[in-house]
């Protein structure tokens, strides 16, 4: 040994120094750096798309949790309401009460603005109508002062965000020139108020020539019976079918089959689902149509293969070993599986399960194809069952449903509904990293 | 080579616990394993040795059906466990594996705690009937586990946080508590370094008193050290089998010769 390193190597290099890099290790330095280079700039590329995203949806959306309102306080005596009872138009009569109320309200603070009775109606709609109702409805509020907060129509909702202008907009059934005088008259008097929307976000969906009642809150009721739908069916059968195919199946042709199938379906475009939802829950077994309990089978239908492939991934990612450990003991198959297997592979298959949840929810084109869409969305179900089996729309199909439609008014809406959605699929997202972190174990 | 007359002194004939014969075991079409006979004997510890890839981890894991969960391994022989073929159709492998244990190459807890470890055997089998039992059957588990000193005050610790060769004790302890007449251990110093090693070779041998051992191991000082009676394996066939004494001092196969010897394997 101290002969060989006594002699100097024959290797035919010269001698450099350490300090000075030759051409090679800089050709490899400056590829890793360009290397580098590339990857911070895709992973800014995708934070700008994510801002612009971010940005366009909040400052399209959120003006769709603002609405205007029209706020008056109205007093009915008895002797009235006997009088408007007893006219041919009641409503009509309601609405006389109503412009009265308002207009001394306006002579009140010394303003002078011609207010008729068609003006009103564009501004708010059947106003009589509303009050007729809420009086038989709560009729101790008789002789009392109510404050009526009543939305205003979509055009006047525009006008104060910035739709709708005096210069670009023309006269039409919906709103005139003339009005906006009246409007800016009450704006002054304090009348007209902008106010937090909690109907868009409590309420049901509205008439396509109504867009300031529209409410996304029976389709948000509408997901959440079909989430659990899907939940209830595709998680033990997802989870069951992977730990027969993971553990006990043997492996053969026709399990290798099933398996290749599996990972198929995961692939099928979510329409080709739709369709077959259609032609067997509804043409062949009858179930109820636009029902959050097809929309559930469908989508249960769409999630499993998500939900058996991220099962078995982390069924796979158990060592052996914790199986040869139970088994050496003396546990069954079973016991193994349930007792050391399947808790530890539980913060994967939670994680897969609430993805494929998370996947199901924002779905949409199936739910079209069984008649789940926005327009269904006009009430609340009567009672749990009910919410299963009668007709109600879900998120994304709404929100489809919106973008779709003519009136400017929706558009707004449809964003605004977007932001739901999303807070919805990030509190999912948040459950799930918040299971994980509960149930993870190390070794 | 003091050690190996004072290992030498201590054999004497016991009655045979386990009986193979004509043993075969095939992985697919390889046949991993050809015609081993070997007689295992109670209050004995029984070294496999062997160059790697020999078969003696797959005769092993024959001793307790383990090879069971392999779907393309194919068991044929007689296997008797006091005079009971161990693959009857009538005997559930479950049953087996409480009565044969086993100890696994690398540490394996469960990632319990500590008593959950070693509990798990016995609450599965019900060997206990109340707390009481159970705490009992867990102390004693891991007083001849030798580890009871060290996790006496930590029951409810990880196991896993455990050192390695305190894990591979714990193992141990865990096989042990389901009250097993034979003992499988594969391998189970290769993960370890030498002072844990030492410990657990110390455990075997106190082990011996109550239980049948077989050990796989690669290190033929181990075998040595700590076995009666030592079976060499080669390319799947059983090549000698006899009293450890005589297996590395006077070798009969010219094989066993040369594997002792450092010139295969």
């Amino acid at each position: 040994m101290t002969d060989a390193s006594m002699q100097t190597p024959e290797t035919g290099r010269h001698s450099v120094s350490l300090t000075a890099t030759d051409a090679h290790t800089r050709k490899r330095a400056n590829a890793e750096k360009r290397f580098r280079a590339y990857g911070i700039a895709a992973i800014a590329t995708g934070l700008f798309f994510l801002v612009v995203l971010f940005t366009s949806i909040l400052s399209e959306g959120i003006p769709a949790f603002k609405r205007t309102v029209i706020s008056v306080d109205f007093t009915l005596t008895e002797a009235q309401r006997t009088e408007a009872e007893g006219e041919l138009f009641k409503t009509k009569a309601y609405s006389n009460l109503f412009i009265a109320a308002l207009k001394s309200e306006l002579d009140e603070r010394g303003l002078n603005v011609a207010v008729d009775e068609a003006a009103i109606e564009r501004l708010l709609g059947k106003v009589g109508g509303t009050i007729r109702t809420f009086y038989s409805d709560n009729p101790d509020k008789i002789g009392e002062p109510v404050a009526f907060d009543l939305t205003a129509s979509s055009r006047v909702d525009g006008y104060f965000k910035g739709r709708v202008s005096r210069d670009t907009m023309q006269d039409s059934r919906f709103l005139q020139k003339s009005d906006l005088d009246l409007v800016d008259a009450l704006e002054e008097a304090g009348i007209v108020k902008q106010a937090f929307n909690w109907p868009f976000i409590t309420g049901a969906d509205s008439g396509v020539d109504n867009p300031g009642g529209a409410g996304i809150g029976a389709s948000v009721v509408g997901s959440f019976f079909m989430m659990l739908v899907v939940l209830g069916l595709s998680l033990p059968i997802g989870v069951a079918a992977s730990i027969y195919l993971e553990e006990f199946a043997p492996q053969n042709r026709f399990t290798d089959l099933i398996e290749v199938n599996i990972s198929n379906l995961a692939a099928v475009p979510s329409i080709v689902f739709g369709i077959l939802g259609l032609a067997v829950f509804i043409q062949f077994m009858h179930l109820p149509q636009s029902a959050p309990l097809v929309g559930g089978l469908v989508l249960t239908l769409m999630t499993l293969p998500t939900i058996i492939i991220s099962t078995r991934a982390s069924l796979k990612a158990v060592p052996p070993s914790i199986r040869d450990a139970a088994l050496g003991v003396g546990a069954s198959k079973m016991q193994a599986v349930f007792h050391h297997v399947l808790p530890l592979a539980a913060p994967g298959i939670l994680t897969g399960t609430i993805i494929g949840l998370a996947q199901a929810l924002g779905e949409t084109a199936p739910l079209l194809l069984i008649g789940m869409v926005g327009f269904v969305a006009r009430g609340y179900p009567d009672g749990f069952l009910a919410g299963f089996t009668e007709p109600n729309s879900a998120m994304p199909a709404q929100i489809y449903t919106w973008a779709a439609r003519a009136d400017v008014g929706f558009y707004e809406k449809a964003w605004g509904g977007i932001i739901i959605l999303l807070i919805f699929l990030l509190s999912m997202n948040i459950i799930a990293i918040i299971l994980r972190r509960r149930f993870e174990r190390r070794w | 080579m003091n050690d190996m007359s004072r290992v030498e002194r201590e054999v004497d004939t016991n009655e045979i616990k386990l009986e193979c014969r004509d043993c075969q075991v095939y992985y697919g079409d390889t046949h991993a394993i050809k015609d081993v006979n070997v007689d295992i004997e109670d209050k004995t510890v029984t070294a496999f040795i062997g160059p790697s890839g020999c078969g003696k981890s797959t005769f092993l894991r024959c001793l307790n059906r383990m090879n069971d969960t392999i779907d393309v391994a194919r068991v044929e022989g007689s296997f008797r466990l006091d005079g009971e073929d161990i693959y009857d159709k009538r005997v559930d492998p479950v049953q087996l594996r409480a009565k044969v244990g086993m100890v696994f190459q690398k540490p394996n807890p469960f990632p319990k705690s500590i008593y959950d470890n070693v509990a798990y055997g016995p609450r599965i089998h019900g060997l206990a009937k109340n707390k009481a039992e159970l705490d009992e059957i867990v102390e004693k588990s891991l007083r001849r586990g030798a580890i009871w000193n060290e996790v006496k005050d930590r029951l409810d610790a990880p196991g896993t946080g455990l050192s390695g060769g305190q894990q591979q004790r714990l193992c141990i302890a865990r096989a042990v508590a389901t009250e097993p007449e034979v003992l499988l251990m594969d391998e189970p110093c290769s993960a370890l370094d030498p002072i844990a090693t030492a410990q657990v070779e110390e455990l075997i041998d106190e082990l011996r008193s109550q239980y049948s051992v077989v050990i796989v191991t690669h290190s033929m000082q181990q075998a040595a050290r700590v076995s009666q009676k030592t079976a060499f394996f080669h390319l799947g066939n059983l090549v000698e089998f006899g009293e450890t004494g005589q297996i590395f001092t006077n070798p009969v196969d010219p094989r066993t010769e040369s594997y002792i010897t450092g010139r295969i394997g």
